[in-house]
């Protein structure tokens, strides 16, 4: 990958390969722009531990055909003044390979790209309100970027009144831009991208105002936020080689003893002497003096070594409960079901597979599907048929869970499927983000969850027909009671009611102990119906689910079998590793943590993320790496 | 059953109702037993040689979704028939199925949506209360018609069977002595004949004249008033039956049911059945002996074999080896013959050359 990065202007390129990142179109352009601000906003608000409040609208600007203002205010923190022009009036495109934690951040290029857009397209600047402290009013910023040298230029720069969705006493951040773009609803559109945000983050709350002043309120259904991600170090197994050199290259370590053991999650000082001896190097040679022989040595070394399975607890699942109320409070449905798998991993990646399904009440009844699908909550609205998820959707036999399907395709029915993966790296099928590749261990893993929710699914579609055939079998012999009764007294002459009543109480029995011998004989145990929530009439859950697994806890960490280390490794006989001697410090995967330098927690102001590492640097990278590390 | 001997129609109905009644304020799910009235639960008397009734019951279930409806719909019935006999009068079953019909409150159901339903539940309630059609007051429409050597009294009206005209005396649903009487006779034999068609062919030869008899039809499948007067006439005038249908298997299962009994009447045969029946005709022997041409034969249906295969498996046909060739015969040239073929050999074939050859050679299979 290395060899085609090129030293160009980040602005300049960008301007001039747009579509790479989300630009491609007015239409698209303008859904871009609002998921970089409000996947900010929210990894902003999370990290300060404030509950999301966001408001997004979208205005027409009078006497034009296709510019459009869009503008996103959230309650959290704010970011320091000094700070505002950096954030939104620079590019950055920084590698982030060597910091692996999860966030919605691997979703774009940043809010600085949707600004030059705009910029590019309307000639209007962008603008920025914040407000970091309570005891003080909010700054207000106009910028403009420097293509050539992307550095900001401060157009405006005062002091105003703050009266963001938290309220005039809040803190919070407002970002402005106008731009060419065309607005719509329906599919792909800025409607659909915040429904679908909303179901992934129930904790936070969306106000939307469209063009035409039309208001939508996406209500807060959770008041836990997720947990904050944990940030872990890669897997030597999870690593390409072109990324290895590139690792030794850059790696300030004074040792190849240092460099394997703080750069990579389960190594400790045993299995990296280790490894030295079988490529043939010492411990205490400089990395960045490797040669490029002698670090593909190393990295063939590290490949076959045997190690622990990388650290799974640094993944945050949205977790049943939190599925469950997201797609409750925003489809309508009648029935929802929810299945978080445990962690698994694929190529030395921790990863988590997260299904729910939403089936009848408001849902269409005709056609196929609706999928939907999320990467680290994030919606994913385009390249459906692309998508691992999708794929997995289709494999299942959904008509085995009550549901009709063609082979091969999609299921018919008034049904949504949410698919979620979660992981510190999440493998897209191409630069735009907008599908998940097709990994083994990533389908198995939707194509398990799946099964579990629709296996949840059947159980009540089946409950719900034998409720029905109860029901309809009580009305059939109420009614003949009546006929019963009434024949009864035409020949006996005496009072029919004590006779109707014990009918009706027999019938009532009756009716009941069928309904319970059909659940048996249908194997309906009440712990397969965990994790689902049933909705009445009055649009309440009437069956309050026994969500066992916690909402949004931390997933275990148990010993996982890395699926990717066989093929990482298959032919690993003549590297004689003493796997005991690897392995001896199998617990100590977390205490490493404790030996390496603590990375300084700086107050990260809003609107940056991990993959933005490089921006405590003085000087900001001018090196664009668009095909990224991952090349899958 | 036994215990009911006794009593009234009407207080077996009300012995009915007092008993669901009962079960139901028992807390138990009420049901009563029904007689079954199906092939696996009749029995062929070798010695009287007729179909009668096992001793086999099915339970009719309130709370059972398959028969619930049934099990009302009798009540029902016995409730209309109840009335009838209370207020001395007889009803056709057409008539019931109007008195019971009506839309089941709360519901768009009706409690019989066509006489076919209703039909059923009679005979239902006749052999579980072991009471008689017309001792629930209840007859079937007139089917049938009889012209011959014969006089009767009908409801004390003399009918003189030899002038009848051409529609014949039309025989009713009850015959019993107390409504039909049988006067002066020259009769030799009763034929019976399959359909109106034939019969009328024969009454217009007058040769019921010529062969001094009594001839019947009961179009097709004859009802119970046609079979009970021709069990009388057998039993009662000492005269013998032939039968004189279609060669195919509904005409062979109509003899079967003069001769034996029906499967769904079996608790009627003792009253009904006549062993000493004869078939005459049509017989798949005939085509060859009578010369009839192949072109007025018709080719066996699917279900015609498998009924004629059903018919050769009965208990009163599989150990008759007349009866076996017959049938197999039949299957094996896959050609059946309706009685109006005969036509084809001349206009009164059948009264001139047929019937005369038969009965004078005693050409009959038994």
């Amino acid at each position: 990958m290395a060899k085609r990065q090129r030293e160009i202007s980040v602005a300049d390129f960008f301007a001039k390969n747009r579509h790479m990142l989300g630009f491609d179109n007015p239409r698209k352009a303008l859904l871009t722009a609002v998921k970089e601000a409000v996947d900010n906003s929210l990894d902003a608000c999370e990290e300060a531990r404030i509950l999301p409040d966001i408001r997004v609208e979208i205005r027409k600007i009078e006497g034009s055909d296709d510019h459009y203002s869009m503008l996103v205010a959230d309650n959290g923190p704010g970011i320091v003044k000094a700070q505002i022009p950096r954030v939104f009036g620079k590019l950055l495109y920084g590698s982030k390979f060597h910091r692996l934690r999860m966030s919605r951040g691997q979703q774009g290029i940043g809010i600085s790209a949707a600004g030059m857009y705009g910029l590019i397209t309307t000639g209007k600047p962008v603008q920025i309100k914040s407000r970091p402290f309570k005891s003080k009013p909010a700054c207000f910023y106009e910028l403009r970027i420097d293509t050539a040298k992307n550095e900001p230029v401060i157009l405006k720069e005062e002091e105003v009144p703050w009266d963001g969705p938290g309220g005039a006493q809040s803190t919070g951040t407002q970002v402005e831009i106008t731009m060419k773009a065309v607005f719509f609803r329906g599919r792909q559109s800025v409607d659909e991208y915040l429904e679908q945000t909303a179901i992934a983050n129930p904790h936070a709350r969306f106000v939307f105002v469209a063009p035409d002043g039309t208001e939508r309120i996406f209500p807060r259904a959770a008041l836990e936020l997720p947990p904050e991600p944990v940030e872990i170090q890669p897997h030597p197994h999870g690593i390409e080689l072109g990324i290895f050199l590139r690792m030794l290259r850059e790696s300030p370590a004074r040792s190849m003893g240092v460099f394997l053991t703080s750069s990579f999650s389960r190594m400790n000082s045993a299995a990296a002497t280790k490894i030295c001896k079988v490529a043939g190097l010492a411990l205490s040679v400089v990395p960045a003096d490797l040669s490029p022989e002698e670090g593909e040595t190393l990295f063939q070394a590290l490949q076959k070594a045997e190690l622990p399975p990388p650290r799974t607890d640094c993944l945050a699942p949205i977790g049943v409960e939190h599925l469950l109320k997201g797609m409750h409070k925003e489809l309508g449905a009648e029935f929802y079901a929810a299945t978080t798998r445990k962690p698994a991993i694929y190529r030395g990646n921790p990863f988590q597979i997260e299904v729910g399904i939403a089936w009848g009440g408001k849902l269409e009844s005709d056609g196929i599907a609706r999928v939907i699908r999320f990467a680290n909550r994030v919606p994913l609205q385009y390249q459906l048929s692309a998508c691992a998820s999708t794929k997995s959707v289709m494999d299942v036999a959904w008509k085995s869970y009550g549901l009709s399907q063609s082979k091969g395709s999609l299921p018919v029915g008034p049904i949504v499927i949410m698919t979620h993966m979660a992981s510190v790296w999440v493998p897209f099928t191409n630069q735009a983000k907008e599908a998940i590749a097709d990994y083994d261990e990533i389908r198995k893993e939707f194509k398990l969850a799946l099964q579990e929710a629709g296996r949840k699914l059947g159980s009540y579609l089946k409950k719900k027909q034998a409720a029905q055939s109860q029901a309809k079998r009580r009305n059939i012999f109420n009614a003949y009671i009546e006929e019963v009764v009434r024949a009864y007294v035409a020949i006996t002459k005496k009072e029919g009611d004590p006779v109707r009543q014990a009918l009706l109480a027999t019938s009532k029995k009756k009716t009941e102990l069928a309904e319970q011998l059909e659940a048996m004989k249908a194997k309906i145990a009440p712990e397969e119906m965990e994790g689902t929530l049933v909705i009445g009439e009055d649009g309440n859950p009437i069956a309050p689910s026994e969500v066992v697994e916690g909402g949004t806890h931390a997933p275990s960490e148990e010993s996982l079998t890395d699926a990717s280390q066989s093929e990482a490794g298959g032919e690993d006989s003549e590297v004689e590793v003493d796997a005991a001697e690897v392995e001896v410090d199998t617990e100590g995967g977390d205490d490493l943590a404790a030996l390496l330098p603590k990375p300084a927690k700086v107050h990260k102001p809003r609107g940056e993320k991990t993959d933005f590492p490089a921006l405590e640097e003085e000087t900001p990278p001018t090196t664009l790496n668009l095909f990224g590390e991952d090349d899958a | 059953m036994s215990a009911h001997k006794k009593l009234t129609t009407d207080e077996k109905i009300h012995a009915m109702a007092e008993e669901m009644a009962r079960q139901a304020l028992a807390g138990n799910e009420p049901l009563f037993q029904v007689p079954s009235r199906t092939l696996a639960n009749v029995n062929f008397n070798e010695v009287k040689r007729i179909v009668e009734l096992g001793e086999g019951k099915t339970a009719r279930e309130f709370f059972n979704l398959g028969q619930s409806k049934k099990y009302m719909q009798t009540l029902l019935v016995a409730e209309a028939c109840k009335r009838l006999v209370a207020a001395g009068k007889t009803n056709s079953i057409r008539d019931l199925y109007y008195m019971t019909k009506h839309t089941i409150a709360s519901t768009r159901d009706n409690t019989f949506e066509s006489q076919d339903e209703s039909d059923p539940i009679i005979e239902d309630l006749e052999v579980t209360l072991d009471s008689l059609r017309e001792e629930l007051h209840l007859f079937a429409s007139n089917k049938g018609a009889l012209v011959g050597d014969l006089t009767v009294v009908d409801g004390g009206d003399v009918i003189d069977c030899r002038r009848m005209g051409t529609g014949g005396w039309s025989v009713p649903s009850i015959v019993e002595p107390d409504v039909i009487q049988f006067r002066e006779h020259e009769a030799k034999f009763v034929l019976l004949v399959e359909k109106d068609a034939m019969w009328r062919r024969l009454n217009e030869d007058k040769f019921w004249k010529t062969h001094q008899c009594i001839l019947i039809h009961g179009g097709g499948q004859p009802p119970r008033g046609v079979r009970r007067l021709m069990y009388r006439m057998v039993n009662e005038l000492k005269l013998p039956l032939y039968v004189f249908v279609d060669n195919d298997p509904w005409g062979y299962y109509i003899y079967s049911v003069v001769k034996q009994g029906s499967i769904s009447l079996a608790y009627e045969s003792r009253r009904m059945a006549i062993p000493s029946a004869k078939f005459i005709g049509l017989s798949s022997a005939d085509v060859e002996k009578f010369q009839i041409p192949s072109e007025v034969t018709i080719r066996l249906e699917d279900n015609d074999i498998a009924r004629a295969k059903e018919i050769m498996a009965y208990p009163w046909f599989v150990n008759n080896k007349v009866w076996q060739k017959e049938i197999q015969r039949m299957l094996s040239s896959k050609v059946k013959l309706e009685l109006e073929a005969l036509s084809a050999k001349g206009i009164t074939f059948a009264s001139d050359e047929y019937l005369p050859r038969k009965i004078k050679d005693k050409d009959f299979l038994d």
